[in-house]
This record gives structure tokens, sequence and C-alpha cells, in this order.
């Protein structure tokens, strides 16, 4: 068998796939943040927590409700959403100006708030979400066993954000969101409501990441803090990108998918820590992460 | 302020009491403390419901000793070993606390015992899996309940070994306890005619366990095997069915899996699965009953962490009545003359290194035909004899036993 | 901007009224200063003297940042590497080296953490704003794979039983009393060098570095290296936080080198308020009052909603902190 690195070519192959499956995932969620972080200048730690909703809205949108995964597809990103914007419009709003420091520490706050009530109410051990009946089993590639769900995990989350990355880059919504984002008070003196668009945007992201959580909660358990974990994994990857940088945050959400996978083969040991190597490699070459623009 | 008043009579009153009486019940009462993780990782294995469980010994008892009352203080110890240490040492010194019980977090047991010693008070350990608390961390304090990594290890996987399984793949969590328990298989299956092919350390905790499964998958193994534990062995066990690791042949042998963790995967992933208990609930009539009266109470049914606190609860109280006295070398003398019988164990006893001795069960995760309810998730199929489940003294490090 | 050409031979000293307020106003702070003292020094007898030195380390970690964050203007979101770092390096000699006096081991945890400290520094003083919290988060990141990695520390079970050992041969700190009142020594000399700092010339180009990089560069101030010395000054007293820290509770553990640490001093300085002088120790007050109360009671189960909510008024209601609030409130009606 033909080997790279000391490891045979299809397992390489497999690995590959994985990582890309998993870039697709921080691709999805570092999509979230690096828009919120764009118009509202908020770093946004309940990303985490609105993830983990989505997976709970599903689970109990099928218990209580018998809404299905392809219901709770589209359901539960609505929900999560419009909770993002009522938390843009009831708090965020208040501190718009502010330092940054206080929009993170604003949506941790909530972050615990969510996690610490549905801890007491669930429990930490979780719920186990079906997997869906037209995703079930998978492909002999010949190297590896895919899961169909897998698979299409990886085609719904680039849809998702190939579809987010042309609305904001090539439509007049987009345009207004970038102009925002550039300068606010030039946009409302030419007539754009620029707080809804904020309001707008902070429940995009948020439905973006509970998106990401019903795609989630059929391969791994869904309980009240599988959100924390991922969450600075997810930062790290928009730093990497350059806060604020759309096409920055899907290519190295994808990017940092591989670089994991290769790290899980080669020392699993500091799968965990590769990205933070990997963020203070590139900040010392390039401030401003691999798309941002120097301020 | 209230905190200070309250602190500050409460030292007033342990002195005044302290050298007024040398009484045989120190201040007239049997204070039990209950550190456990109430709140994060650990909440379920035993946070809440070991506390109920605890309760339930104590008011079975009567709640008193001869007219001197059991009180119980709980605290969340949010798995940090300096919160559990400080409770404790604050338990002991302001509170005179008699013996500390729960105990969960490894890290936070060691720091905890630790202050028990020092201030010669008793811990009984029910939560906790890691077999160096009566092996090079082992005490005269401190005595190990209900389960350890060592029985869990070899109870599973010798029976995985029975069954056929020669060839073994370990996906380990990358920490001590992690590896201790990779070591502990690796000894099973050698010494059994098994080999290890390969091994994995995946860093603690994580999120997406396909890269190791497909690396498990491809050495070939009969069997996988989990040195892991909570989320990482449930995200381990839902990786391996959505990738097929059973119907492509291989075996999986979680080592820490407890019921709760069964229940929250569901049957469907977790079906045929091996596993070693400390006890189950639908063992016999009696623990049926005992885990009636548990979940009328707490809305679930009792993991082993539970019902072992229970019987460690009991076990103490039985031999502070018996003793006369809440020393903890006397309390501890009379717990190990006594065996243990009640709903937990039959015939256990305490070893001198402060290990609890009894019957450990391999069980099968049923399948959903099989299952007749929401709770009844296992079938036993063999009892593991106490004396064949855990580390013979003779392979011990403890200190305790060099002594004599 | 226009009279500084004006050479002024003779310091132009201010009215004698202002002058009287200024020297009341030190006598009132120095009053301040010996009445917490005073409180200090009897305050064992009252609270339970392990509980007290949690929170004086956790004050001077928390002063320490503020040092950082009040002055420099610099948010860090890795100070828990330094925390940790310090932790480790004195548990890990006190244990292993049972000849050594405590305050060799502190000293050594403490010089272990400044050298980080200025590492961690160079690396990062570069960067602005949210780059410089993110690549201090991502190095700290990193020491924690080091720790977990690291045979000496014991992994997850942490340091366990490090000695308190005696301080100059002299003083046995397994009293709970006696170290109680050299942990206290400890956070007075670290709290004093910290306001020598701040009020020192030092801290004022600090201050204009912080008000206006820019400006501060056109005067001719070496701006990376004001920064980079106040970077290391933290680390540095932050280490001995930490290393006092290990010897009150006698081990170290993986929690110190968490990101949630670095979170929970952030939270604590918010708290108390940026920028000022007893913020700070207030935040910290609070911080470990909260947890220890809220742990031992029957809402234990909600800790972490509690400090939710408590998080979430704060940035709403108070942003100025708690102290900051106070002085506000005193200014409007003094």
């Amino acid at each position: 068998m033909t080997m790279v690195f000391g490891i045979p070519l299809g397992v390489l192959l497999g690995q590959l796939l994985l990582g890309l499956i998993n870039g697709a995932f921080y691709a999805l969620l570092s999509l979230g943040l690096a828009i919120i972080f764009g118009l509202l200048r908020i770093i946004n730690f309940a990303h985490g927590a609105q993830y983990m909703l989505g997976a709970f809205a599903a689970v109990l949108g099928l218990n209580y409700l018998g809404l299905n995964y392809w219901v709770a597809l589209i359901v539960a990103p609505l929900l999560v959403g419009a909770l993002g914007m009522l938390i843009e419009r009831g708090l965020l709003r208040r501190i718009a100006g502010e330092d940054h420091l206080y929009g993170l520490l604003l949506t941790f706050g909530l972050a615990l708030i969510v996690e610490g009530c549905f801890v007491k109410l669930f429990g930490v051990s979780g719920a186990s979400y079906p997997m869906p009946e037209l995703l079930k089993g998978g492909y002999n590639l010949g190297f590896m066993f895919l899961p169909t769900y897998r698979a299409w995990v990886v085609v719904a989350a680039l849809v998702v954000c190939l579809l987010t990355w042309y609305m904001i880059e090539r439509t007049r919504l987009g345009s207004y969101l970038r102009a925002g984002t550039e300068n606010p008070k030039l946009m409302q003196a030419f007539g754009i409501n620029v707080p809804l668009l904020i309001t707008l945007t902070y429940g995009y992201g948020a439905a973006l990441a509970a998106f990401a959580g019903v795609l989630a909660a059929p391969i791994y358990s869904v309980t009240p803090t599988m959100g924390a974990n991922l969450l600075i994994v997810v930062f790290a990857v928009v730093v990497i990108g350059g806060m604020g940088s759309i096409m920055g945050a899907i290519v190295t959400g994808l990017a940092m998918g591989l670089i994991e996978g290769l790290t899980k083969v080669i020392y699993p040991e500091a799968a965990n820590t590769i990205v933070f190597l990997v963020m203070v490699l590139v900040l010392l070459v390039r401030p401003a992460g691999l798309f941002g623009k120097e301020t | 302020m209230n905190l200070f008043q309250k602190t500050a009579s409460t030292i007033l009153a342990t002195s005044l009491i302290a050298s007024a009486a040398q009484a045989q019940l120190s201040d007239d009462e049997i204070r039990i403390g209950y550190l456990a993780d109430m709140s994060g990782t650990y909440r379920d294995l035993s946070g809440p419901g070991g506390l109920e469980a605890l309760q339930m010994a104590v008011e079975d008892f009567g709640g008193q000793i001869d007219g001197k009352k059991i009180v119980i203080f709980s605290a969340d110890d949010l798995n940090k070993p300096d919160v559990g240490a400080s409770t404790v040492r604050q338990w002991v010194d302001e509170r005179n606390v008699d013996m500390v019980t729960g105990l969960v977090a490894s890290s936070v047991v060691l720091a905890a015992s630790q202050v028990v010693e020092q201030a010669g008070k008793l811990a009984l350990i029910s939560g906790a899996a890691a077999s160096s608390i009566t092996n090079e961390y082992c005490s005269p304090n401190h005595i190990h309940w209900t389960y350890d990594s060592y029985a869990l290890a070899n109870g599973t996987a010798k029976a995985v070994l029975a069954n056929g399984g020669k060839s073994w793949f370990i996906l380990t969590a990358d920490y001590a306890f992690g590896h201790a328990m990779e070591a502990d298989i690796t000894k099973v299956v050698k010494a059994d005619g098994g080999s290890v092919l390969g091994t994995v350390r995946h860093p603690f905790p994580s999120s997406d366990f396909s890269s190791y499964i497909l690396q498990a998958q491809g050495s070939g193994a009969d069997v996988i095997a989990l040195a892991n534990a909570g989320a990482d062995t449930v995200n381990s066990l839902m990786t391996a069915s959505q990738f097929g690791v059973t119907q492509s042949g291989q075996k999986l042998a979680g080592m820490v899996v407890f019921l709760n963790d069964i229940h929250a995967m569901g049957l469907d992933v977790t079906q045929g699965l091996m596993l070693t208990t400390g006890w189950y609930w639908d063992l016999n009539e009696e623990t049926r009953a005992w885990s009636k009266r548990y979940e009328d109470r707490f809305g679930s049914k009792p993991g082993m962490v539970p019902a072992g606190i229970y019987s460690a609860t009991l076990h103490y109280l039985n031999a502070v009545k018996a003793s006369g006295s809440d020393e903890a070398q006397a309390v501890r003398t009379q717990m190990m003359a006594t065996p243990v019988n009640d709903m937990f164990a039959k015939n256990g006893k305490i070893r001198a290194d402060g290990r609890m001795v009894h019957d450990m069960y391999l069980a099968q995760v049923k399948t959903p035909a099989e299952s007749k309810g929401e709770w009844d998730l296992y079938k036993i199929v063999r009892t593991i004899p106490g004396d064949e489940a855990f580390r013979p003294l003779a392979a011990s490090q403890c200190k305790l036993l060099s002594q004599n | 901007m226009t009279n500084l050409h004006i050479k002024q031979d003779s310091p132009v000293l201010p009215p004698q009224v202002v002058r009287e307020r200024q020297q009341a106003a030190q006598r009132r702070k120095l009053w301040f200063y010996l009445a917490l003292f005073g409180v200090a020094l009897v305050a064992p007898l009252a609270v339970y003297p392990i509980f007290l030195m949690k929170l004086l380390c956790f004050a001077l970690f928390a002063c320490a940042f503020n040092l950082l964050l009040g002055y420099a203007g610099l948010l860090s979101f890795g100070h828990a590497a330094f925390f940790a770092t310090g932790g480790y390096i004195t548990g890990y000699l006190l244990s292993e080296y049972s000849g050594l006096g405590t305050e060799l081991g502190i000293l050594a945890g403490t010089l272990a953490s400044a050298v980080l400290g200025l590492l961690f520094g160079l690396l990062a003083i570069r960067r602005q704003g949210i780059y410089f919290a993110m690549i201090t988060l991502a190095l700290a990141q990193l020491v924690f794979f080091i720790f977990v990695q690291a045979p000496f520390t014991g992994g997850e079970n942490g340091l366990q039983g490090v000695p308190r050992g005696q301080l100059l041969g002299l003083f046995d700190l397994n009293d709970n009393l006696t170290l109680y009142y050299f942990v206290l020594a400890v956070f007075i000399v670290g709290f004093a060098v910290i306001q020598r700092t701040i009020h020192s010339p030092y801290g004022q180009v600090l201050k204009a570095i912080r008000e206006n990089e820019p400006r501060a560069i056109s005067l001719g101030y070496n701006v990376d290296a004001h920064k980079l010395l106040a970077f290391v000054i933290s680390a540095t007293l932050t280490g001995l936080a930490g290393s006092t820290k290990t010897v009150v509770f006698q081990l170290a553990s993986l929690t110190d080198a968490h990101w949630h640490m670095s979170g929970e001093v952030i939270l604590m300085t918010l708290l108390g308020g940026v920028g000022t002088v007893l913020g700070p120790v207030v935040g910290a007050s609070v911080v470990v009052t909260l947890q220890s109360y809220l742990s031992n009671g029957p809402l234990g189960e909600w800790v972490h909603v509690i400090l939710g909510v408590i998080f979430v008024t704060c940035v709403l209601l108070f942003r100025v902190g708690i102290v900051g609030w106070v002085l506000k409130l005193a200014k409007r009606n003094f």
C-alpha cells in the first residue's frame, strides 16, 4: 500500500474525509460568529449555548410534539433565531457602543444561565436523537465506511455556508450589511434601518448555530454542555480566519477540520491543542488573521 | 454577614462543646458531609441522587443513634480539587464532621481524602473509579465502597476474552485515569493469551470520535475497548454504532459505563454491550423494593453509586452504634469486623487497604426487543465473586499492608 | 500644548487650599488603609482562615490582572497559565525537596511565571485588542497542554499533599493562623508593588498609552517596552498568587490552568471595577464568597445560573463595577 507520512494512503484518505466533515461543522459555527462580530462587534459567547439549544429543540420537538428531523431542521433555527433577536433587542442593544469586553461578558453570562437551567432540567447525561430513516446506513468507499448521515452533514453545512456567503457578498441586503459593518452612521443617514439589520444579523447568527445543533443531534450525545467545549475551538477558527471575514471563517473552518484530522492520526494527544498552535503561528505572521484586514 | 455570624458562632459552639465533654459521640451528634458534583459532568452519576440515597439511609436508621441526632451537610465540589479540599477542611475544622461521603471526581477525592486523613476523620468513597485510591493513595481514613477501575476493566476484559475476543484495540482518554485503565486492560488481555494490536490516546474531553473509531476499525482487532468515561464513552459508542463497527464483526467493550449513560444513549446504540457493574436495581426482590422507594422520591432508578452510598452510610451508622463512638479508627475497626449485608452487597468485607470487597456483576445491555421498560436495560450474565473482581492484596502497593 | 516650551525654574505650587485638600484626602486614604489592615489582622478570629487565605490569593490575582487591564488597557485571556505555573512549580519543588523553605518555593514559582510572562509578552504585545486577547488565550492553551502531558504535574489528579513547610526555617506554616499572616504579608507586598507601579511616572505613561497610543508613540515613548514591562509585572504577581494558593491548599491542579480560570479573573475584576485600586479585591471577595456560600447551600445546583445572572446584571447595570459605582455615588453626594 502507498504510504504518506508513514500512514497508509487509504487510512489517510479516510481521516481527511472525516476531517472535512468536522470542518464543515466548524465552518457553520464560525460563520455565525463571524457574521455577528462583523456587524455587532460582539464576541458571541452564547454561540455554544445556541448550538445546544438547537439540538435540544430537535430532541424536545420529537419527544413532545412528534416533529420529525426535517421539520426540526427548519423550526429549531427559527425558534433559536427568534430568541436571539429577543436577546439582541432586550439586552445586547443596551451595551451597543461599549467596549467589546462587555458584549463578551454579557453573552457569557447568558450562556451560563441557559446551560445551568438545562443541567437542572435535563441532567448532564443528556439525550439521544434517533437517526432519520432516510439517512441511515452508509457507503463502503473501499478505504472506509462512510455513514450516509455524515455525508449529508457536509453537504447541508456547505450549502448553507455558501448560500450565506452569496447572500452577504452578492445581494442588496448583503451590501447593506457590509456597508453597515464599515460605517453604521452613514448607513443610518441613507435611511437604512440599521438597528433592524443588527437584530436580524444576530438572529441569523443564532439560527446558524441552532442549525448546526440539529445537524449534530443524531451523531453526538445531546447534553447541556455540548456547546461549551466546542465554543473555544470555534473562536480560534474565527480568529485564524480573521474576525468578521465570512469567507475566512468558512475556509478556515474546513482547513482546521483537515489539520485536526491529520493530528488525530499523527499525534492524537494534541488534537484539541493543534488549533491553538496554528492560531499562535498565524497571528505572529498575519496579525489580523488569514483573511482579516489590518485596522 | 449572615455567613460570618454563623461561622463565628459555630467556631464558638464547637470549641465549647469539644472542651466541655470528651463524650463518646463528639458534639452529641453524628455529622455526615456529602461532597459531590451537583452541577457539572458527574452530576447524574452521583449528584443530587447520591444525596437522596444518603438521606434515605439516615431516615431508615431512624435519624438518630441512642438519642444523638444524625446531621447531614452537603456541598458541591464543582469538580475542583481546591474547592473540595477547602470544603472538607471547613467541615472538619468548624463543624466537626465525622464522616464524608459521595466523593466522585478522582482529583477531588484525592484532595479531600488527604484532608480527612490529616484530621483523623473517615471518608467513604462511593463515586470515584480510580483504583489508586486503595493502592498508592491508600489511607487508614478512607474506604472505597462501590466499584473501582480495576474491577471494571478486569471483569469486562476477562468476559470478553472468554467469549473469543483475542486481539484488542484500546481507545484511551489521555489522562492518568485512562492510562491506568489501559494498563489494567493490557495486563488482563496478555495474561489470558490475547494481544493488544494498538492504542490511541485522545484528549480529554473530546467531542468527535470518528477518527479514532476509524483507526480502531482499520486495526482489524476483534475488540475495541473504551478506556474512557462519561460523555467520552457515550460519544465513542454512538460513533461506533454509526460507523457500523458491530456489523463488521468487531466487538465493543466499555470499561466505565453507568446506568445513566446507557439510559441516555438508548438501547438502539448500546445493545449487546458488555459491562461490569457493582450493583443493578433489578437483581432481586430486595434491590427492586429499595429502588422503587428511591424512584418514588427521586424520579429515576438508582445506579450503583447512590446504592453504594446508601449501603456505606448504613454500615457506618451501624458501626457507630455498635462501637458507641464516632472516632474514626474505632468505627473503621468495627466496620471491618462486620460483614456488609444489605440490599447492595452480600457478605461484603472491608480489606486492610480500605477496599470494600463484594460481588460484581457482568452485564450485557438488552436489545430493544428484550427490554420491558424505560429502565429495563441490563441482563446479568454472571456474578463475579468479590475476591476475583478486585485487585488482589498481593499485587497491592498500599503502604498499610507492609506495616503488618 | 501651547505652554510646553515654557521652562519652569521653580515648581509652581498649587494654591494653599488645594494642597490642604489633597493632604486631607491623603490622610483619609491612609486611615482607610490602616482600618482595612486592622480588619485583616483580626479577621481570622471571626472568619475561617483558609477561606480568608483563598480570598487573599484570588484578590492578589485579580489585582495583578487589573494592573494590565485597568492601567495598560490590555485584556489578557491567558492569565490562568501564570497562575497555574506558579502553583505547579512551587508545588513540585516543595514536594520533591523537603528541606526547601516555603519562601524559596514560592519565589521559584513566581520567577517561573515571570519568565513565562516575558515569553508570552514578547509574542503577544504587538497585537491589538481582541487579537491580543486571543493570542494570550492560545498561548495559555498550549501551556495547559504541556501541563496535561508533563509527568510532574500528576495529570488530572494534580499535585496532591504539597507540604506547607517552614517559613525561613522559623515559623511552622502548618498552623492555619501563622499561614494566614504569612499570606496576608504576601498580599500586602503584592498590593504595594502594584500601587507603587500605578503611581510612579511609569504608571502615568501606561495610562497615557491606554488613553491614546498613537500620541504616546509620537511623544517618543517606547510603547511596546512599557506594555511588555506591565505584562511581566502582572504575570509575576499572578504567579505569586498561584504559588501562595498552592501552599494554602497543598495542591495544584489543572483547574488553575483551564481557560475558565482566565475567565473567572476577568469577572472578578469587572465586577469590582476595572481600573480602581480596590475593585479587584472587592470583586474577588464577592465571587469567592458567593461560590463557597452557594456550593454549600441548597442553591448548590444553581451556582452557574446565579453566576450568569450576576454577569448579566453587572454588565447591564454596573458597568463601572461595585467600587466604581460606590465612588460615583460618593462623588455625587460629597
